[in-house]
């Protein structure tokens, strides 16, 4: 387990740089750290399948955000908000953490889940579904409206990525469109 | 104590959000907090010396760990990115009409 507390401290001290640092690309490449950390994370809990995806959708974030702050003011020298603000919300971070270490008290303890309703899918999930993979059998049958809904959303949003970047229909009558990008 | 650390993470892209000023930074809040929300998923379905929940022929002993959260997460990850790039579309027209990321500057509606 020592393995999964250094990734964990790996991701915390990716995502305070990711934060803190002042240009914008080293930034998305910090917090690219931090996902792919993630995906390695997800293969020591024994999660291989959300490792697989963790990488592949962590790459195409990586591609777009890339692709969003190249060419543009790489550096912002104000960068911060104002002090009562800082203040402010730091007050409010240490209130939330607080609570969450009371909350975290009444959870199960850590490698001993509950497993309510998983018993039953571990236990025929293969005798009903025919799938020796149980996530696939769980996320295509058992709970299929979910992945449909997912995709729903996913198709969605690829539009309204779609409707926000064309650049046709928006144009006045007597406008020339450079396409910069 | 793990749970703790997925927290620190999560609050550390809450400060992000709550503080900064630039549009990607925002952004960039969002996905770590993501992050943290899938680890700590996955988490509460790891059981100690279980095996990844995948069986292999004629397999008896069934000490897996939790396939639920993973199939929730695995719907979560591509749900997330679709969001990040709906996010970083509506900056960049931001960005092409004020040419600033600076969201203190971006007040004026125009046209």
């Amino acid at each position: 387990m020592i393995g999964l507390y250094l990734i964990l401290l790996f991701m915390i001290a990716a995502s305070y740089i990711a934060v803190q640092i002042k240009d914008l690309l080293s930034s998305v490449v910090a917090v690219g750290a931090a996902g792919l950390a993630l995906s390695v994370a997800f293969l020591i809990l024994k999660a291989p399948d959300l490792a697989i995806t963790q990488l592949a959708v962590e790459i195409v974030c990586l591609v777009i955000l890339i692709k969003a702050t190249v060419k543009r003011d790489t550096v912002s020298t104000k960068d911060m908000r104002g002090f009562i603000t800082t203040i402010v919300s730091l007050i409010f971070i240490g209130t939330f953490l607080f609570f969450a270490y009371l909350a975290l008290k009444e959870l199960p303890k850590f490698g001993e889940p509950l497993m309510r309703v998983a018993q039953n899918y571990i236990q025929t999930g293969q005798a009903k579904t025919g799938a020796s993979n149980l996530v696939s059998s769980v996320i295509l049958d058992f709970r299929a409206y979910d992945t449909l809904g997912e995709a729903t959303v996913l198709f969605t949003a690829v539009i309204g990525v779609l409707a926000v970047l064309r650049r046709i229909g928006r144009k006045k009558k007597d406008e020339v469109i450079k396409e910069n990008d | 104590m793990v749970y703790f650390l997925c927290f620190i993470i999560f609050s550390i892209g809450l400060y992000c959000i709550l503080v900064k000023r630039n549009l990607i930074k925002i952004i960039i809040g969002l996905i770590i907090i993501e992050y943290s929300v899938n680890l700590v998923f996955i988490l509460f379905g790891y059981r100690f010396a279980g095996r990844a929940p995948i069986l292999a022929a004629g397999q008896t002993i069934k000490n897996m760990v939790d396939p639920l959260p993973q199939a929730l997460v695995l719907t979560a990850i591509v749900i997330g990115l679709a969001t990040t790039a709906l996010l970083i579309a509506i900056a960049m027209r931001i960005y092409d009409r004020y040419k600033t990321f600076d969201i203190t500057e971006i007040r004026r509606l125009k046209g």
